[in-house]
Order: structure tokens, then sequence, then C-alpha cells
């Protein structure tokens, strides 16, 4: 543990961990690496161990490592990367190995036949002097896929094969960077040869090298100022290139510029980071926005002076106005417009299914979409997109789940190769919206489950609060495959989300207590382990999720009860929140309201005009990290200080990539 | 774990106690079927029958006592006991008065016997008290005003007794006026030793005497320290004493009622000295005591902000909430779930106490727990509103008192969309639905910052010295 560890904070040793994932990451295979085998492995077959296997999986160990040694008693033996492994290769078996398509290094290795050792070590060393080239940025990009998915594609035997290479190019590759040209270019031929014949099979791999091939260029043309020419002059020419060619651009921006792209891309990650949001008690700029808007919002009379920051408006109005007008507008696509009226009113609920109900929309719109003439693609679609967005905004606020999806979208048509034509363009947008939902969402929650399921033990109560898709997935496999447990749901106005919840798994046959979370305290003695759902985690380990959630962890704390959480990666994001206040999102008052209290009724409609009366409906609050002892998420089961890691190290790739 | 085990004891109590409620209000057209209730319920009814036996038992039979009280009190018990049952009555501050005013007369029509008036009359209150608190264990008042009645007859007693010690003595002084150098020091010095001692007996434990003889120490206190004065004047001083009892403890009586219909104002005055301008002020639950302390601090020209928390299932915020606006405070209802998202932002919190233990915990409405949680962590102050009739003389760990109370899953669950989910055929098997709607919730006395009574602010480890002032030792055990 402590050697894989140790050089992590290297910046330099960093770098190499990243080519090992294009390497196809010996260990990776191995059904049940527990936390020391790894590290235990190469320390003894070379003193360089530093390096691949354990800075391959450094992302994704570190923070169990750190977990295990962190509090969390009741942590049982699973380690968290086994399960995925296998259970990756249980996908693979189903969904083949589009699973390589995803990443055409891998699908390279991955397909060609196992060549003899030498030769491997060979390649792979020249893979490891061409990735050096590139950024150590762009190649963590693989990680990604490369771990999850080659996992299940490379056969186990293959694996021990690749321990002694990884080793022996890992001792290499200091040489072949400096003496290595040869040698490197004598493999490139045969690289480019096969991954020409995957060229088919590959489309879409190809596009993405492609894409990459771009950025580098572009990254490497921002380094160019600083006359750091690079130690291997091959790379250079292709540079303003910018050819559509994967094979020979992928691999091409030399090491020396990776200091300087580390630069750009702290830059280009300045840019990505989205702009604070809008600060409704800001007149100008509302009144700027007011203009644009689709949705005609009336503000509401009784704002709540605390939150005036947050958009307070009247609701239930505006609907029967905008379905009206849905075949008059034309500036708003009409599957768009359609998911922004479920948003409004509110037919839609949870954050994966608004996330993927605004996904499929965007699909339809990019799908229908006709580059006006005389107008780039890139350009125009991008602004498109940004209408749309904006219409989804004044519909309901967006997630921060949402957020990060839209922003992947954006560096898609951003990076789509000029010289596409538009339907090519198009369907490899689409496509990648569809991968995007796949695999970061629906894939996602089945490693969520797969993983929280091994910490449900028979006789446990498990308390969740509110719904949530994953903790009902979980709940529903744990009772699948036999766990005995009782659940506590706990549940909250206004929405009361928890009865469907308890409809669900009562009707599955599932023993539930039901309660509302005044009484979360009473009942949490009874409970061992509580599962929640979230809609995003920060960087700062601060959990935002549904109101109530800040509660029922705080209770959990209290009663030392372990808390659970279940949230895919993509919904982790780089801000960081202290307190629910600044950040939220205000549900209709008159839900608050409008109580079922029998003499109520005269009363609350006098009531309503009162100045001094105010309802408040928060959606949102925050939950501090301390009240969390494990996150689940699809790159294995982690502390909630190890958001910031996961953050840096994989979803920056995914949007980029 | 021994308070999660009292917890699930109080709550297999009240179930089967609920139980019993809910099938007797079966019986009226107006509450939904009995099946509604019982398949709702925890599977574990049938484990304490024995309770709701005893818990009924004083009701069916009526104790041996009640011969010698009029018609009208008996039958004025057993109303209000079945209003208690039946959860008529809402709020510690209503019960307690109308426990203390049914007391004032099961004391003015119970017939005194000439000897040991006192022991009659406290018995007599004990009775009564003793159905009162079965009736309704939860509602803590009843047993404190009980408490409360019983401490204000030995009190008045015992006052009498030193009176008539005093009187002695001054007789004393008077016939020995001539040898004050003789035998002057030894009587003087001797009564003043038995004032003394039936001073300190109010705040002292029993005796090993009075308990093994049941009789107060105070009541035997002029018969021993007479010395053979003549036996006319005594007999007259005694008859004019058991009308004077009886008239002090219902002037007493009165006092405690005119108390607990003043706490408010009492509290209500201290308002000012806790709540600032703009501040802004956090309470859940509906309780007088915190409108007329918010409003009493509105009056005084502070302008500040109530968040009220709506407290479902029961949504008293709101009735809360509109009586505060009614009276021109800035008010904003949140759901419960926010508590802790607006914590942050809050100032104090403020609750009215359901009743006040003597460890210094505290009895709220449900949710108290986790706003005093909440409170805690962000280092809010949690003020502790309480009237002199919510402190309770008994320990949470008291087997005696019930922690809480469940209610009718019905506010929870609307029982017809859920019908389908539950198996009716098998009446074995533990049903997969359960629903738990408790009433109350216990605040440790840590996560309390300050308590503010009648009397002023206290810290919650005060409590029980400020407890021992209103109750005597003798009645703890009711």
């Amino acid at each position: 543990m402590d050697p894989r560890r140790g050089p992590l904070a290297v910046p330099k040793v960093r770098r190499v961990g990243f080519f090992t994932s294009i390497e196809p990451s010996p260990e990776t295979p191995r059904p049940n690496r527990s936390l020391s085998g790894p590290a235990e492995a190469i320390t003894s077959s070379s003193p360089l161990s530093d390096s691949p296997s354990g800075q391959f999986i450094s992302p994704v160990q570190i923070p169990p490592s750190r977990h295990h040694s962190d509090n969390l008693a009741s942590r049982a033996a699973p380690v968290p990367v086994p399960g995925p492994s296998a259970f990756r290769r249980q996908l693979a078996n189903d969904r083949t190995l589009h699973v390589g398509s995803y990443n055409p290094v891998d699908s390279l290795l991955g397909t060609s036949p196992p060549s003899s050792n030498g030769e491997v070590s060979e390649d792979s060393g020249s893979l490891f002097g061409f990735q050096r080239s590139d950024s150590a940025k762009l190649s963590a990009s693989f990680p990604n896929g490369g771990f999850d998915m080659t996992v299940a594609v490379r056969a186990p035997g293959e694996s021990e094969a690749k321990v002694a290479t990884a080793s022996t190019s890992d001792g290499r590759k200091k040489n072949v960077e400096a003496s290595g040209e040869s040698e490197s270019v004598a493999t490139k031929p045969r690289k480019e040869k096969e991954t020409r014949s995957l060229k088919e099979k590959t489309s879409k791999a190809e596009r993405r090298a492609i894409q990459e091939a771009q950025r580098a260029a572009k990254a490497a043309a921002k380094g160019e100022g600083s006359k750091r020419a690079g130690e291997s002059s091959r790379p250079k020419p292709s540079k303003p290139a910018k050819q559509p060619q994967p094979k020979k651009e992928a691999p091409q921006v030399t090491s020396s510029v990776s200091e300087k792209r580390a630069v750009s891309v702290e830059k280009e990650r300045r840019m990505d980071v989205p702009q604070t949001q809008m600060q409704y008690d800001d007149k100008s700029r509302v009144d700027k926005a007011k203009r644009r808007s689709v949705v005609e919002q009336t503000e509401s009379k009784n704002k709540v002076e605390l939150f005036l920051h947050l958009p307070q408006y009247e609701r239930g109005n505006q609907l029967p106005n905008l379905s009206s007008n849905i075949f008059t507008l034309d500036t708003i696509h009409h599957a768009v417009y359609k998911v922004g009226l479920q948003h409004l009113a509110g037919d839609i609920a949870g954050d994966n299914a608004r996330c993927i109900a605004m996904l499929h929309a965007f699909q339809e719109a990019i799908n229908d979409y006709t580059t006006p003439p005389m107008k780039d693609l890139t350009m125009d679609l991008t602004a498109k997109i940004n209408g749309y967005v904006s219409f989804l905004i004044e519909c309901r606020p967006l997630s921060m789940s949402m957020g990060n999806a839209i922003r992947f979208l954006k560096n898609q048509i951003r990076k789509l190769p000029v010289d596409l034509s538009e339907p090519e363009a198009k369907a490899s947008l689409c496509s990648e919206i569809g991968r995007f939902i796949d695999e970061k969402i629906l894939l996602a929650d089945k490693v969520i489950v797969q993983h929280a399921v091994t910490k449900i033990r028979d006789g446990e109560v498990l308390l969740t609060y509110g719904f949530s898709c994953v903790v009902e997935m979980i709940l529903l496999y744990a009772h699948e495959i036999g766990r005995k447990f009782r659940v506590v749901i706990v549940d909250s106005r206004p929405n009361l989300e928890g009865q469907k919840l308890l409809r669900r798994l009562v009707t599955r046959g599932l023993d539930c207590t039901y309660t509302h979370i005044n009484a979360v305290s009473y009942i949490m003695g009874e409970v061992t382990r509580v599962f929640l759902g979230a809609s995003s985690i920060f960087s700062n380990g601060t959990l935002y999720s549904k109101v109530g959630t800040a509660c029922v962890a705080m209770v959990a704390n209290a009663f030392s009860v372990p808390v659970i959480v279940c949230c895919e990666a993509y919904k982790f994001h780089e801000r960081v929140l202290l307190d629910s206040i600044c950040s939220n999102e205000l549900g209709d008052p008159d839900a608050i309201a409008n109580v079922p209290l029998r003499n109520n009724k005269k009363h609350s409609k006098t009531m309503d005009n009162n100045k001094n009366l105010q309802f408040l409906n928060l959606m949102y609050d925050s939950t501090p990290a301390e009240y969390i002892s494990m996150i689940v998420t699809d790159y294995g089961m982690i502390p909630p200080t190890s958001i910031p890691v996961i953050v840096r190290e994989y979803r920056r790739e995914d949007l980029l990539l | 774990n021994y308070k999660r085990y009292l917890y699930q004891r109080v709550f297999l109590e009240r179930l089967s106690y609920w139980a019993f409620v809910s099938a007797a209000q079966t019986l009226r057209p107006i509450k939904p079927p009995a099946s509604h209730y019982l398949v709702f319920l925890f599977n574990s009814v049938s484990l304490s029958p024995e309770y709701s036996l005893s818990t009924s038992s004083p009701h069916r039979s009526p104790p041996s006592h009640s011969h010698r009280k009029m018609p009208d009190v008996q039958s004025m018990v057993l109303e209000f006991v079945n209003k208690l049952r039946k959860r008529k009555i809402e709020g510690s501050q209503a019960t307690a008065r109308c426990t203390v005013e049914l007391l004032r007369s099961v004391i003015s029509h119970h017939r005194v016997p000439h000897a040991n008036q006192a022991s009659a009359l406290i018995d007599a209150v004990k009775a009564v008290g003793a159905q009162l608190v079965a009736a309704n264990p939860v509602e803590l008042a009843v047993g404190n005003v009980v408490r409360r009645v019983l401490h204000i007859i030995r009190e008045e007693d015992l006052s009498l007794a030193t009176a008539a010690v005093a009187g002695l003595d001054l007789l004393d002084a008077s016939d020995d006026d001539e040898d004050v150098n003789g035998k002057g020091i030894g009587y003087p010095g001797m009564s003043a030793a038995v004032v003394a001692a039936a001073a300190r007996s109010t705040l002292r434990p029993p005796s090993l005497q009075t308990l093994l003889e049941g009789t107060p120490e105070s009541a035997t206190v002029p018969y021993t320290s007479s010395s053979g004065a003549d036996s006319e004047s005594k007999t007259a001083d005694k008859s004019s004493i058991t009308r004077k009892l009886k008239h002090d403890v219902i002037e007493g009586v009165n006092q405690l009622i005119h108390e607990i219909a003043g706490c408010h104002e009492q509290i209500a005055e201290q308002a000012v000295e806790h709540i600032h301008q703009n501040e802004v002020i956090l309470t859940l639950g509906s309780s007088r005591t915190v409108l007329e302390f918010l409003c009493a601090a509105k009056e005084k020209k502070r302008s500040f902000r109530v968040f009220v928390a709506e407290g479902a299932p029961r949504y008293q915020g709101h009735l809360l909430a509109k009586e505060l606006v009614a009276r021109g405070l800035q008010t904003t209802v949140i759901t419960d779930s926010a508590v802790f998202a607006m914590i942050s932002r809050v100032n104090m919190v403020i609750i009215g106490a359901h009743a006040v233990m003597a460890n210094g915990g505290v009895i709220g409405p449900v949710g108290v727990n986790m706003a005093a949680l909440a409170a805690k962590k962000h280092a809010v102050p949690f003020v502790v509103l309480a009237g002199s009739h919510k402190l309770c003389p008994l320990y949470p760990h008291n087997p005696e008192v019930l922690l809480n109370e469940l209610r009718s899953p019905s506010e929870l669950l609307d029982f017809g969309e859920f019908s389908d989910c539950l198996d009716f055929g098998t009446g074995s098997g533990s049903p997969l639905l359960q629903v738990v709607n408790p009433t109350f919730d216990y605040v440790p006395p840590s996560l309390v910052s300050l308590f503010i009574t009648d009397t002023g602010g206290h810290n919650p480890s005060y409590m029980y010295r400020l407890i021992a002032d209103y109750y005597s030792a003798d009645d703890l055990v009711m």
C-alpha cells in the first residue's frame, strides 16, 4: 500500500501511471485483487515499483486504501476494485466489446493477438514513448475506459505476461525517451496498421482520437510560444496539421510540452468551470435574462428575503400558456420544449431521470438539426444548445448533474473535427450522448449496486430517505440475492417521494417501516445502516441532496450509524459548498402552504396575502462531509475526502475526451 | 443501550395502549374501520397484554375511598379520566389547569376527619391522582400537578404545625417567665430544634420513621412537644387547625392555579433579555408559551423574524405561524426537513417543552431532537421554555415515565392507497408494512443551552434543584 501511495504525490510518477492505463493494465484482470496485492507483486518484480500498476490503479485505489485506514469499522473485507473488475467482465459478456471501441489504444491492444513477451514489451515501451509525448492529462483520459472496460476484454492469462511487460517497459521507458526514437518509429507503422485494420469497428474511437489529436495540437500550439521544442522532433510536424488521422496524431505531443500543457490545461479548466450561478438579486442580469426568456415568469409577491439570490416565481400559471404554443415556437426544438415543460410541471423527478430526459431531447434536437448556410456547425450548434439550456433553466433550475452533462455535450461539440461532414458529426454527437447515458448513468448504477450490496448483511435494518433510484436498485437487488433485512423509509413533505419507494418495495415483498423525518431520531436507534442518494457531491465532500438528507445523516451520526451515500461519479462537481443557503433551489411555496388540516382551508386563503407570512420550500440541502462514512460510486467505495481526486483524475477526462 | 431499551419498551407499551384506544374508537362511526389500525400495527402488540389491563384497571374498579366523596366529585373525576384517556385535552397547560381545578374540588368536598387531616387529604388526592396519571401516563403535567398539590398540603400542614409549636413556645415562655435563669434554656432550645427539623423535612427525603408508620412526621409534632399543657385549650386549638388546614390548602391550590395560568406572562417578561434586534429565531411545534414569548419581544419593539418548522404530520407549526402572523411577526414556514439547512442562519432555537425531566432532559414535540442536534452542530443556543407545571421530578430512565406515544398511521399514509400492498390473508406472518408515528422526542440535557421558566433562566444541570423546591420527596412514587 505504501509504496503505491508514496510516489503518488510526485507528478513525474503520475505521468508514468497514466501510460500504464493505455498499457493493458496488468493487474486489472485479476479477479480478486486485494489491497496490498498489486503493490507487493510489483515491488518484488522490479525496484521501479512506483509505477505502472500502482499508478494505474491509483485514482481508484487511493481512496479505498485510505478509506481502509479510515474508521469505517463496519467495512468488511471486500476491496472495492475486485467488484468492478469481476463485474465488468460479466458485463462484457453481454455487451462484448463495444467496450474497446471507446478507446482506440485499448481496442488495439486488446484485440491484437498476444505477441511474444519481448515484442509486447517493446511495443509498450514505444507506446510509452509516444504517450509520453502526449500530455499527462491526455493520456490520463484512458484509464477510465481503459480500466473499466479493458479489464473485461483481456484474458487473465495474458495478464501475467503483461505484468512482466509493465515492469520491464517501465524500466525501459527512461531510455526509450532519450534514445528510443528509432524503436518507436519502427513500431509506429505496425501500430498504425493494426489500428487501421480496426478502423471500421472503431469509427467512434477514431473520432475520439481525432478530437484528442486536435486538442493536443491546440494545446501544443499554445505551448509553442514557450519554445519547448521537445526532445523528440517527430511530433512537431504533425502538430499544425490538425489532421483527422488518429493513429498518427494520438501519440504526438512530446513530453516536453507536457508542463506547458499542464498550464494550458489549467487555463482550459478555468474556462470549463461553469460560470457562477446567476444571482437573482442582481437586478441588471435578471432583467437581461428576462428579455430573452421564453417562459413568462411572474415573480412571487412574497419572497423570502434570505433567498433573494434564487429565482422565486409564481408556479403553475405559465404551464397552459406554454403548452399551447408548443407548435408555434420555432426557437426551441419540440423535444427540448417537451422536456422543459415536464420539468416545469414536475413530471420528471429524480436527477438521473431528468438528466436522461434532457440528453435524449438533445439527441433528438441534434438529429433534426441542420446547419444554416454560411454558418459553422460547431458554433451554431453550441449556440442552439445554449438556447435550449437557458430555456430549461427557466423551466426549472438545472441540477448539478445536468450541468455536468451539458458541459460534456458542449465539449463534444467543441471537439468535433472540422472536416467531419454534418451527418457524421451529428451521428457522432448522438452516439456520444448515448454513450454518456449508458456508461455514466446506467452502467454506473449497476456497478454501484454491486458495490453497495456487499455492505448489506443479514439481519440489518437499513434506513433510507426519500426516493433514490440507486438505493431502490440496491435494496431490490439485495433482496433478490436473498439477504434478509428490514428497510426503514423516512419521508418528508411536501413531495412524499418515500411513498413511491415504499410501494415498490412492499410489492416486491420487502419488510418496510415507514415514518416521517421528524421521527428519525426515534427510529434511528434500531437502524444499523443508512443509505442515501445524492444529487451531487462537491469536491469538499459536501453532499448536495434532497432537503432533509442532512438531518438524517446528522441523526445517524449522533447515533453512530454509518451513512453510505450512493452517487454516480458524473454527479461529482468541482465546486465547493459550505451551507445550504448559497446554492439551492426553491420549490413551490404553495406545496407547503396546503396542509391536510381539517379547519385550515379558509384560513390559508386569507393568509396568502399577508406580507408577513412566507412559505419556504427548499429543495436541497448540503450535508457536511463529516457525517458521511462512505460514498459508493462507480469507481469504488471511497471516503468523501476522495471526491476531489475522482473529480480531478476522471471526470475531467470524460468531459474532454 | 439502556435508552434504546427504554424507547422500545415505552414504544411497546404505548402501542398496546394505543391498540386499546383505537379499538375503543372504532365504536364511533366517524373513525375508519378497526382493521385500518390493526393491520398497520407492529406485530408485537401481544407482548404486553397485562399492561393494557393494568392501564384500564383503575377505571374499571373505582377505588374504595370514593364513597366518602360527594357523587358529583366522583363523576367529575371519571369524566376527566375519560377525557384524558381519549386524549381530548391537548397541551400540558390545559391539562394541568384542569387537573388542579379538579383536585381543588376534590379537596373542598372531602370530609376531613378530626385526627390526621393532612394524611387523609393526601390519601384522597393521591387516589384521584393515581387514576388521572394512569389515564394518560404520557401527559406528565398531570402527575406534576398532583404532586404539587400534595406538596402544598404537606407544606400547609407543616406551617400550621410550626405555628402551633411557636404558639406553645410563646405559651411556655410566658409560663416560665419568672425562672428564666433556671430551665428557660431547655424549652426554647428544644422547640427551636423541632422547628428546624420540621423545616428541613420539606427538602429531606422521608425519614425511616415516616416510611414505617405511614404518618407524616409533622403531624405528630404537636403531640410530642406538648409538655403537660392544659388539654381544653388544646382541643379548641385543634378544631381551628382543622378548618384552617383545609382553607390553607385550598388557598395554596388557588395560588397554583393562578401560577399555571400566569406562567406565560412570567416567561414572556423575560423575552426582551433574550431576543434582540434582527435576530432569526427557529421554533417548532405549537406552544402557547413560545407564542407569548415571541410576541412579548415584538411588543417591546424588537423586530426579528421567525422560522417555524411545520411539524408534520400534525402541522402544528402552521397554527403557530398563523397566530404569529396575526400578531404581526415576520414568519416563514419551512418544512421539517429544512431545519438543518436553515439552522446556519438562525440565531436561536426556542421551543416549548412538553415536560422537563429532573436531569434537565426535555420531552418536546417530535422533531425536537433533530433541531437540537443541528443547533448543537452550529453552536446555536437551544432555549427551552417551560412553565413550572412542566417540571417533572422524575428521571427519564425511570420506568414509570412513558416517554412517547404513537399516533395513528393514517396521519402518514392513506390507508386506501396502500391497502393493495398489504397481505390481509395470512394473519400469521408479520405485516410487511409498519408505520411509526411518534408524538414526542427526547432531548438530552447536553443539547439544551438554557431553560426559561417562570422563575427565570436556568441551566439544565440546575433543574433537579429547582424541581426539589416544588415537590416533596415523599410523593415521587405515587
